[in-house]
């Protein structure tokens, strides 16, 4: 029987804005890098949270600050996140992440170091986020329509089976929800490159269409011809695409375009880590085309559940998003079966069909969305790393 | 199901397809099919060619275009002989 994606439900957290999370985490969240430290203590004292540490957040400025600010009040107001404990060196940029987290209605705390040091405020910080845990682990989940999940995807270690099996796996997986109105996204304005006048057809209006394009002209030249120092054989595609048989650019990028399906189009171009605002569809997000980046940009915008296509084994995960790992490689599945959610090696064999991998992705949608903790959650992968523009003042 | 395909092409107007099993060897009569309608045809591998790597589905020649998808993804810089080996050492992006 064919799946009927219409009338699924999963069981998961409604937040206080009306948004789905499938993970109920209590968050540590460092403002800056030097909070790392506090931010580390708090989660090793009151069990049930988790800190995030990360490497910026001091000295930035302009374009890369707003990047800084949108991914770490993204990162706390995903639905998966149920209360914050924020730290900061001092009080200011605290107050505006804070600030910034409590528009969706959660718990938030905000507690600075300046003044108080590391250890007054890990004990003040340890007693809230103490009691957040407590309020956090009562909150029931509720039968939530399918369609209420917002789902993004990126691929990673690309070879030639991704663009045969498990990226057209993702696409119909998109081709069958986006209509129900799920929230879709896909980025990775690099690996784009070769496939662009496709994607620029791929628009549900004109406007998206110029915004891809403008973002995409802006990253060719103030990025790939700005810094260029050879002719980008040796990076794009890269030396673990090359050896899992891709040869150009343009055919790892026909490949990456077929996680968006045969039917759906793109209704907006989005900056990095910017929550979609046009209502459910399909969005692309300019982002890096690095697995850890991207996600996070991703999971910053709203995203709870994230399906990722990997050739040659790709093994990513994230602090709030559970990573679903799709591939059709039988040798990885041979080597490294343990970081797959969903083996699709028999699209290769012709015993499944694009349509019958798409409903077993849509099935294990269903069942991480209800708790099963995917590969990347079960081998700690919590990778959290943030896009920067440029250096520090 | 029958016979597994050792080759996989996804458009009738490619002039490659992807090996799809590990440890393909020359001389090996492979199943070939085309995703997009299904179709098949046999061709023989003229070299032992990694899983995912491509394979000419025509005698090819420097400066012809290489199609996959049914779309042009590079072209050729080096012969291949039909059933060969496609790869960096005889195709490269038209882009630079």
């Amino acid at each position: 029987m064919p799946l009927d994606a219409t009338n699924v439900t999963v069981n998961a957290w409604r937040r206080e804005n009306g948004r789905v999370g499938v993970r109920n985490h209590v968050l540590i969240l460092p403002v800056d890098d030097i909070s790392n430290a506090a931010c580390e203590a708090v989660a090793n004292n009151i069990k049930g949270t988790m800190a995030i540490p990360h490497a910026y957040g001091r000295l930035q400025f302009g374009a890369d600050l707003d990047l800084h600010f949108r991914t770490i009040i993204g990162t706390g107001a995903n639905p998966n996140v149920a209360a914050v404990v924020v730290i900061g060196i001092e009080p200011g940029w605290t107050k505006i992440i804070a600030d910034g987290i409590r528009k969706t209605g959660k718990p938030v705390a905000e507690f600075s170091i300046e003044q108080n040091g590391d250890i007054n405020t890990i004990a003040a910080a340890s007693r809230q986020a103490k009691e957040y845990v407590h309020w956090a682990t009562e909150l029931q989940k509720e039968p939530c329509p399918i369609s209420d999940l917002w789902v993004s995807t990126k691929c990673g270690e690309s070879d030639t089976t991704t663009g045969l099996s498990s990226c057209p796996t993702v696409g119909n997986m998109y081709d069958k929800l986006i209509p129900e109105g799920l929230y879709g996204c896909f980025g990775e304005t690099s690996e784009i490159t070769g496939a662009e006048h496709i994607c620029e057809k791929r628009a549900a209006n004109p406007e998206a269409a110029e915004k891809f394009m403008a973002i995409f002209k802006e990253y060719s030249e103030n990025v790939i011809f700005a810094n260029q120092t050879d002719d980008l054989s040796d990076s794009q595609p890269t030396k673990g695409n090359i050896l899992g048989g891709l040869t150009t650019i343009e055919e790892k990028a026909l490949g990456n375009l077929e996680k968006i399906g045969r039917e759906c189009t793109y209704i907006d171009a989005l900056q990095a880590a910017e929550s979609p605002e046009k209502g459910p569809g399909l969005y692309f997000m300019d982002t890096s085309s690095a697995a850890a980046e991207c996600v996070v940009l991703m999971a910053a915008a709203g995203y709870v559940i994230h399906t990722f296509p990997t050739g040659q084994g790709n093994v990513v995960g994230n602090p709030i998003v559970p990573v679903i790992k799709i591939s059709g490689n039988p040798r990885t599945l041979r080597t490294m079966s343990e970081h797959i959610d969903v083996d699709v090696t028999g699209v290769l064999r012709r015993e499944q069909t694009i349509d019958e991998a798409g409903d077993a992705l849509i099935d294990m949608i269903i069942r991480t969305a209800n708790g099963r903790n995917t590969a990347a959650e079960a081998l700690g992968h919590v990778e959290f790393s943030m896009t920067k523009l440029y250096r520090s003042a | 199901m029958g016979e597994i395909p050792h080759l996989l092409v996804h458009d009738t107007t490619d002039n490659v397809g992807v090996v799809v099993i590990e440890g393909l060897t020359a001389g090996t009569d492979m199943l070939c099919v085309v995703t997009h309608d299904n179709s098949d045809f046999r061709l023989t591998a003229k070299a032992d060619i990694p899983i995912g790597h491509k394979v000419a589905l025509k005698d090819m020649s420097e400066g012809d275009t290489v199609m996959k998808y049914g779309e042009d993804i590079g072209k050729m810089i080096g012969p291949a002989e039909k059933g060969g080996h496609v790869h960096t050492q005889n195709c490269k992006t038209k882009r630079w």
